[in-house]
């Protein structure tokens, strides 16, 4: 069994991907990613992690490298946060569609303009659709967990899709706390080597990527959705195997205190632990409060969600991302598609908070119940509320 | 649940010492989170780091607007800092100064509440070479406080400093025997 110890959880994360024995590292620096890249550096360098770090000179070149290291049968990792997520865009897509296991931890971070380096979900709701998985950690040890997860989910045969885990900027990444890290052994009996039926190998060459003309590029696109409809299945499985060998759960909805609530919360990432806090102090006046948090954002599990909230009455969504022009912000408007032909389904009010590093306290989550309870009786607005503003 | 917030400058190690107060904490079996006030590292400008011990597990990921303790690494912050802001009424303020016990209480607006002070410049100076205090404050916070063992914090800083952990060390041992408690 592996040790507690105190660790930054970005160095945590870099020790987690050593455990998983990655291959290849191609990654560009950018806060506040940037302690999980500069220890993978160290770590290669010194000897300890026989990989090859390619220091590259954008994230779009960062994405490249792992999409061609992948290829050729690597284990491949990068990471990277807001605009770095945001020049890598268009490769994001071909390492899907290609079916090549990449795994990258987004530090997840505002997007500019204004610039800003702090915490908020605009770098990945702009990144919805490219096709990979998309996990959540809400703490420390999760964040280890799902790393040496990733591989063996988006490597799995039935998978091979890339995966990214999101880790909040700096209010996760850069905070020290207590993390169980792994023992090699255990992580070498949970993590079979990476062996892709096809690669790109010189003595035996195949194409990747060629056109796909109006005949065929449609078919090949319903191929990738249902076969990427299709790993829950195996991240369900990997899933149960690791609660089996190291005692902590994951599921694709996670619930807390939702027995006989009358209001719940729903958020994604590390402040659900504040929230958490919140819905005790709630729970403690005698106010039947509870908490949903969607760990699997991409495939969506539609099914597991209508399950967590079809008691409830009314469900505060928070999002953490401006919606320009749109009715609500991206995690509100998923859940409002999931729900809309469900039986049983709650009424759903949308809150925006903690945009750019702005902080969302445990007062901010009570008021956000409380103000949700008061749509227990009276229609919702369409348009999201915000948390936190300054009107003046 | 114990909240401290840490007041610095950038370059004096304001955040390691957070760090090493919440590895000493998690070390000696408790939780505890260490985190900075985030933000680009600017040498020289005020910064703040944060600190949480308890025994049971922490959740909440919000800053610290109420702490019990405020440790003030730097003699010239409580005159342009409120470092007082939201502390607990019962709550201590750890600070490193030359200067007298009611001199300090005018400059924190009439502070009543408990304080303990050590001339940790003049510490690191003597012992480090270096005006750096936030080891020699770990020792004024162990004092006050005792909220860690000295063990812990020993074994912390030879981890964090190698080579360097002694005299680190002794800045801490001497931090302990000279911090002024008025509470």
């Amino acid at each position: 069994m592996g040790k507690r110890i105190a660790k930054e959880v970005s160095i945590a994360i870099a020790d987690a991907v050593k455990l998983a024995k990655a291959e290849v590292i191609a990654a560009y620096p950018i806060t506040p990613q940037t302690h999980i890249v500069e220890h993978l550096s160290e770590l290669v360098a010194n000897g300890e992690l026989d990989a090859e770090y390619i220091t590259v000179e954008s994230e779009h070149s960062a994405m490249s490298a792992a999409i061609g290291a992948v290829a050729t049968g690597a284990r491949t990792f990068t990471s990277t946060a807001a605009q770095g997520l945001a020049l890598m865009h268009e490769m994001l897509f071909i390492a899907s569609a290609m079916r090549l296991p990449v795994v990258m931890v987004v530090a997840n971070r505002a997007l500019s303009a204004p610039i800003s380096i702090w915490n908020d979900h605009s770098d990945i709701m702009a990144n919805r659709d490219i096709g990979w998985i998309q996990v959540w950690a809400e703490n420390g040890q999760e964040a280890v967990d799902l790393t040496i997860q990733a591989f063996r989910i988006a490597e799995d045969k039935n998978v091979m899709f890339p995966i990214i885990v999101n880790i909040d900027g700096f209010v996760l990444s850069h905070v020290i706390e207590p993390i169980i890290l792994p023992d090699q052994e255990e992580v070498d009996a949970f993590l079979p080597a990476f062996k892709p039926k096809y690669k790109l190998d010189p003595r035996k060459p195949i194409t990747m990527g060629p056109v796909g003309v109006p005949e065929i590029y449609f078919e090949a696109k319903k191929a990738q959705d249902e076969a990427f409809r299709n790993t829950p299945k195996v991240i369900k499985r990997v899933w149960k195997d690791w609660a089996k060998r190291f005692g902590r759960e994951y599921n694709a909805v996670e619930t807390y205190r939702m027995e006989d609530a009358e209001v719940a919360l729903l958020i994604m990432g590390s402040l659900a632990e504040t929230a958490m806090t919140a819905v005790d102090k709630m729970r403690d006046e005698g106010k039947k409060v509870g908490l949903v948090r969607i760990r699997l954002w991409r495939p969506f599990p539609v099914q597991e969600f209508r399950r967590a909230v079809s008691k409830v009455p009314v469900l505060a969504v928070i999002d953490r991302a401006m919606p320009p022009g749109a009715v609500n912000g991206p995690v509100a408007t998923e859940v409002k598609a999931a729900l809309y032909n469900a039986g049983r389904k709650p009424r759903v009010v949308n809150f925006i908070a903690g945009l750019g590093g702005r902080d969302v306290t445990v007062e901010d989550f009570e008021e956000m119940a409380e103000r949700a309870a008061f749509y227990r009786k009276k229609r919702p607005k369409e348009l999201y509320e915000t948390i936190g503003v300054r009107e003046s | 649940m114990i909240e401290v917030r840490l007041h610095g400058r950038g370059g004096q190690g304001g955040v390691t010492s957070a760090e090493l107060i919440a590895i000493s904490a998690i070390n000696q079996g408790k939780y505890a989170q260490a985190f900075p006030s985030f933000g680009p590292e600017r040498r020289g400008a005020p910064v703040m780091a944060f600190v949480r011990i308890s025994d049971k597990r922490i959740r909440t990921r919000e800053k610290v607007y109420n702490p019990d303790i405020v440790v003030v690494l730097d003699p010239s912050l409580p005159t342009i800092v409120n470092v007082t802001d939201g502390l607990k009424e019962d709550g201590w303020v750890i600070l490193n100064s030359a200067k007298d016990e009611k001199t300090l209480r005018e400059i924190l607006g009439g502070f009543k509440g408990k304080l303990a002070v050590v001339d940790a410049t003049k510490i690191a100076i003597e012992e480090l070479g270096l005006p750096i205090t936030n080891t020699t404050m770990l020792g004024a916070f162990l004092k006050a406080t005792g909220l860690v063992d000295q063990k812990y914090l020993e074994e912390a800083l030879e981890h964090r400093f190698g080579r360097l952990a002694d005299k680190n060390k002794a800045a801490m041992a001497r931090a302990i025997k000279e911090t002024k408690i008025y509470a």
